[in-house]
């Protein structure tokens, strides 16, 4: 049983289609995340599944339920905005009994479902507070009670905490990481932040230009993306890319002017055989390089100049240049390195990822 | 404790050549408009007499309102001689339910075009807006036959009626300016809370629309009580507004100008309008002002 279904949905804008043939099948329980740059449809789809976008083609279901013309307060969600949208002339306990004394629920019923909330939340002394005289965080917490107290099957987050600074960001994730795993609703989460996807997901869907480019966990999408655009888009400094042509499991770059890389591809899994000669962006993580000490054997290794040094505390992005092009390595901080100096580095090519120049998808 | 640091260069002048010119100009305005008001009050004041001396400005000799009474109660407007207290009390009849009804639909048709973006509502918010540049002269006379053919001509309700159909573009363009400055997803918060079309209105959106219904309440208020033409034409013998009483007090061509019972007509009737200026200019200007930024 799936708890949210979409089938086939097109959503199109005066005539230019945002979503087109878009299928998502979510568990129950499951923390799906939509992430993805600006403009790619993720807040779109996000509205469409709770109801305040009408689709143009398709169907939504919830709950095994067919909810694709359903009004947003028959459909069983409830939704956490960006900007918070709490009714600023009510006061919190208000704001968290709103949707309720819209249905109609008795007021005993109210009164418990709001105490509630508040203690999940642990804004039970802010109750009577108007929202301007709450901080951030609090805003936002309250959004979430919100949603909590209507007893929904499914919540539904649009960038959630994209307006808070990055502790308390940090520390609101940790708090919704936790509520679901109280909770065990069906939770879709909407964000651009890379960090929030990987740490929050039970799945990931990466989307651009209204299209899912991939759908797996956390751990898949950083470890097999399925596409270029994927292995880009996840990671800090992204990942590095090199492009040549493989022919017979090696990869060489060449480049007029500066000395040819060539990368023994023998060990990586290649999904099927390669036979002829392939043009291929070859890309490695900054954090899979590795410095390569005297005599170690590494199956490629290159001596580069070291550019820029960033320090992050716990480790350090280092910037070289190779065939006239920006790379970076993430190193320890142990690993004292000046600008200027030459080092040399190299990787384990079952680390690496290969895809074809002209679909993008991985080899 | 003091502070080392000294401040370097002239410390700045408070009273600067450019700001000697804005108060000036500022005062001489505000003289500009002032003067015919105090002509009014001071003439008003005085016996007949004392007009036909002629000093415009000089105050009176012996203050008294008996001008101001005869034109509340005595003062002929056309045939009956009661004063303008009768069109006073008109005047409060047309323009409360005006008003009211007015600002109502206003509001409605705001929200509705903000928030509910139905098919066509851009075409609709369209014509609506074209209304407002329609000189109203041009339609007096269709109008007077739908009226007369709905059996309506004449009366308060037909008034009425005008007044809302004059006021309704003005009105929701204000509403729809302001709403579209309102978070959206405050609406669609409220939506997914299960509040419909009439709930949002009136407990999400109306409670924050108070600076915005201030204005309007001011525009309409000012806008239907100095009304002459319609009230003139569409009001019926028995509704005549103050404004056509007054007029026809002061443009009587028979007997003695009474330039002091004038005067007094005039600033009973200019009362209404000008006190709700003074006592609301401060939101009047502010809801001006953010309907035109963020309109």
């Amino acid at each position: 049983m799936h708890s949210v279904s979409i089938k086939n949905l097109d959503l199109m804008f005066d005539q230019v289609p945002v979503l087109q043939n878009l299928n998502l099948d979510i568990e129950k329980g499951e923390f799906l995340v939509l992430l993805g740059s600006s403009g790619c449809g993720k807040s779109t789809l996000l509205n469409c599944i709770a109801g305040l976008l009408d689709v143009s083609a398709g169907q939504i279901w919830i709950n095994d339920r067919n909810v694709t013309w359903e009004e947003p307060k028959d459909r069983d969600i409830g939704m956490v905005f960006q900007s918070y949208a709490l009714y600023p002339q009510m006061t919190v306990e208000k704001n968290l009994s709103f949707g309720l004394r819209v249905k109609g629920v008795d007021k005993e019923e109210i009164a418990r479902r709001v105490a509630n909330a508040a203690k999940v939340l642990q804004i039970e002394a802010l109750l009577q507070r108007k929202p301007a005289e709450l901080s951030g965080g609090q805003r936002q917490r309250v959004a979430i009670g919100r949603a909590l107290v209507r007893d929904v099957e499914v919540f539904l987050f649009d960038e959630p905490l994209s307006n808070l600074d990055a502790k308390l960001r940090a520390d609101l994730r940790i708090e919704i990481k936790r509520l679901h795993q109280k909770l065990k609703n069906t939770m879709v989460y909407v964000t651009h932040d890379q960090v929030e996807a990987l740490t929050l997901a039970d799945r990931i869907a990466i989307m651009k230009n209204g299209v899912i480019q991939q759908l797996s966990s956390p751990d898949d999408i950083y470890h097999t993306p399925n596409n270029l655009f994927v292995a880009g888009f996840i990671g800090s400094p992204s990942m590095n890319f090199l492009h040549g042509s493989c022919e017979n499991g090696v990869f060489t770059c060449q480049k007029t002017g500066h000395k040819d890389v060539v990368i023994d591809l023998s060990r990586y899994p290649f999904k099927e055989a390669m036979s002829k000669k392939t043009s291929m962006i070859l890309g490695i993580r900054p954090e899979h390089l590795i410095l390569v000490e005297q005599q170690q054997d590494v199956p490629f290794s290159v001596e580069v100049q070291v550019d820029i040094i960033e320090p992050m505390g716990s480790e350090t992005v280092v910037w070289f240049e190779l065939q006239g092009q920006s790379y970076a390595l993430r190193l320890h901080t142990e690993n004292h390195i000046q600008v200027g100096s030459t080092i040399t580095i190299g990787f384990d090519p079952v680390k690496a990822h290969c895809f074809d120049s002209a679909t993008e998808q991985r080899l | 404790m003091a502070h080392d640091i000294t401040p370097s260069g002239p410390k700045p002048s408070r009273l600067s050549v450019a700001r000697i010119g804005v108060y000036g100009f500022l005062a001489m305005s505000a003289i500009f408009f002032a003067i015919p008001l105090y002509v009014m009050i001071v003439t008003s004041l005085k016996g007949m007499p004392e007009i036909r001396l002629g000093d415009l400005f000089a105050l009176p000799n012996d203050p008294s309102f008996a001008a101001w009474v005869k034109a509340w109660a005595q003062a002929c407007t056309g045939v009956s001689c009661n004063g303008i207290h009768e069109g006073f009390w008109n005047s409060v009849v047309i323009t409360v339910p005006s008003v009211v009804f007015s600002i109502m639909l206003g509001a409605i048709n705001g929200y509705a075009l903000s928030f509910w973006r139905f098919k066509g509502a851009n075409i609709v918010f369209a014509i609506l807006l074209f209304g407002a540049f329609v000189p109203f002269q041009v339609v007096i006379y269709p109008l007077i036959i739908f009226l007369r053919e709905v059996g309506l001509y004449g009366s308060l309700t037909g008034i009425v009626l005008v007044h809302m159909a004059f006021g309704m573009p003005i009105m929701t363009l204000l509403f729809r300016n302001y709403f579209s400055s309102l978070p959206e997803e405050l609406f669609k918060a409220a939506r997914v809370d299960g509040a419909g079309f009439w709930q949002i209105f009136f407990q999400i959106v109306m409670p924050l629309s108070v600076p915005v219904t201030v204005v309007a309440v001011i525009l309409q208020t000012t806008g239907i009580w100095n009304d002459y033409l319609l009230g003139l034409i569409f009001a019926g013998h028995d509704n005549l507004p103050m404004t056509v009483q007054l007029n026809n007090i002061v443009t009587t061509t028979f007997g003695v100008r009474e330039y002091n019972v004038n005067m007094a007509a005039t600033m009973l009737t200019a009362i209404v309008p000008l006190a709700i200026y003074l006592i609301s200019g401060k939101y009047f200007v502010r809801g001006i002002a953010a309907g035109a930024v963020k309109g």
